[in-house]
């Protein structure tokens, strides 16, 4: 068991030094940094509302890993088959599941970090006013949570494709309708036609509608279970697509 | 004596394509096996199957007595690959990547680090051994290739065109490396080049179109001096293909 879990954790190490053998991981987190601030100070009017919440900063989130992630998530797997080494990692001793776990881990600790260097607008805010720290400390949960959503499936759909720029692209449109799952735009498409328990199943899809929740301090079980069954059923199906694609 | 590798009626196809038709082959201890066959004859696809990269349609794989289905993961583990190309990740030093497949070879420690010393001295990688490996030539990529195939010492050592890209020495060194290790291990090469397979193999398979032509020990092929193996080659090849 022991062996089972160190192999993760090479797989792990491998794959996140491997956003900083590259220019990848200072961009990211440049632009994640710059993107998240100016969001909440310029777009959210951070200083005009008077309040000492980061309600401003936490609700540009599910726009700015819409993008963001799937450019984390993407070379995963479309990198691996591109360059061959995908024959080289499945012809160790390893299961897909260790491969599939532990390349995800990389990317979602990844993640926590760029919101980890967020925090000093967290600071920010205790020297500016008394916010509520818990609601601010799920809220950071809650993001990082659906983040973990957002790679997860972005990881399974990089495993379609050689081209990490398509991956990208299917990556971004997939999570823009997870996001706006219980919008007008995605109901209206099927609310004609569809019986009424699909169209309340895609808007309990919403990754917005459990987003808004936590932003107001309540990360309650269905909306923890919602998040993490996100995450494991696009690992699970990562899996079988590893097996399924890999000697495409 | 069990073979180590006892490969039967192996068959694969995509789509309309039966890349691999009823392939069986075995290979023991103190074996060189030189792989020959025109492009696209199945050699790469058969060695797929061989290392649990690509299942097979039909037929059965055994490592070692292990069934490579039922127990990959230990089949696996007695075995050192070098794909086709040679692939390895770009941007990591050959130390470190060579590190990563110890790790995950299950080597630790003292053991690890004695094996990396001994792969940086006996393929030569001790100049090159801190640089990234997006900037080497192909020559050493290939070198790097053969080392994280070898790095675990594996009984077994099935490599995919492992002198293709180097110079007429490196070709040199690669064989007689590849000879000094064999006493011990079962090793499969495939190669387009004729001349390697009278060098090292003790035993020459030809396939062609996904079927096995001919399986037979090197020098009893060539028992008639008269007979050169590029012969043998392309009278098999050709009549095949007719």
């Amino acid at each position: 068991m022991k062996i089972y879990f160190e192999k993760i954790l090479y797989i792990f190490l491998r794959e996140f030094n491997g956003y900083f053998r590259t220019p990848l991981a200072s961009i990211f987190l440049l632009v994640f940094l710059a993107l998240s601030a100016g969001m909440c100070f310029f777009m959210g009017q951070f200083f005009q509302r008077g309040q000492a919440d980061l309600n401003s900063f936490f609700i540009w989130h599910p726009w700015l890993f819409l993008v963001l992630m799937p450019a984390i998530g993407m070379r995963l797997w479309a990198e691996e088959r591109k360059s061959g080494t995908i024959e080289l990692l499945v012809t160790l001793p390893v299961t897909n599941t260790q491969l599939v776990v532990g390349k995800f881990v990389a990317s979602w600790f990844f993640t926590f970090i760029a919101l980890i260097l967020t925090t000093p607008i967290w600071f920010t805010v205790n020297y500016l006013g008394e916010p509520d720290n818990g609601v601010i400390f799920i809220s950071y949960v809650g993001s990082w949570l659906m983040a973990g959503c957002f790679l997860a499936l972005s990881s399974c759909l990089s495993t379609l494709t050689k081209n990490q720029v398509i991956a990208f692209i299917i990556s971004t449109i997939s999570c823009f309708i997870l996001v706006m799952a219980g919008f007008g735009l995605i109901l209206s498409s099927v609310r004609s036609w569809a019986p009424i328990w699909v169209t309340e199943t895609i808007t309990s899809l919403s990754f917005l509608s459990h987003f808004k929740r936590i932003q107001f301090g309540v990360l309650d079980l269905t909306t923890l279970v919602f998040f993490l069954s996100m995450i494991i059923l696009c690992l699970w199906i990562n899996i079988q697509l590893v097996q399924i694609k890999k000697a495409d | 004596m069990m073979a180590l590798i006892d490969a039967k009626n192996l068959k694969k196809t995509f789509g309309s394509i039966t890349a691999v038709n009823n392939i069986s082959l075995s290979l023991d201890v103190g074996e060189v096996v030189g792989f020959l066959g025109p492009n696209g004859a199945g050699k790469s696809t058969t060695m797929k199957m061989l290392t649990g990269f690509l299942d097979p349609d039909a037929g059965t794989v055994d490592i070692n007595d292990i069934n490579l289905m039922d127990d990959p993961i230990k089949a696996k583990s007695l075995i050192g690959y070098l794909p086709e190309g040679a692939p390895a990740y770009s941007d990591m030093t050959v130390y470190s990547f060579l590190n990563f497949v110890g790790l995950m070879r299950g080597l630790k420690d003292k053991k690890l680090i004695q094996r990396l010393d001994e792969m940086a001295k006996t393929i030569n990688l001790s100049e090159v051994w801190n640089q990234p490996i997006e900037t080497l030539s192909k020559g050493y990529k290939r070198r790097v290739g053969i080392a994280q195939a070898l790095i675990h010492d594996p009984q077994i050592l099935i490599l995919d065109e492992p002198t293709d890209g180097l110079d007429p020495n490196q070709k040199h060194e690669m064989r007689k490396l590849i000879k000094s290790i064999s006493s011990n291990k079962g090793i499969i090469i495939s190669t387009h080049i004729l001349e390697e397979v009278e060098a090292v193999c003790s035993r020459t398979i030809i396939i062609s179109n996904g079927k096995l032509l001919l399986n037979k020990n090197t020098n009893e092929l060539l028992k008639n001096k008269k007979t050169t193996l590029d012969e043998v080659f392309r009278k098999i090849t050709t009549t095949s293909s007719k």
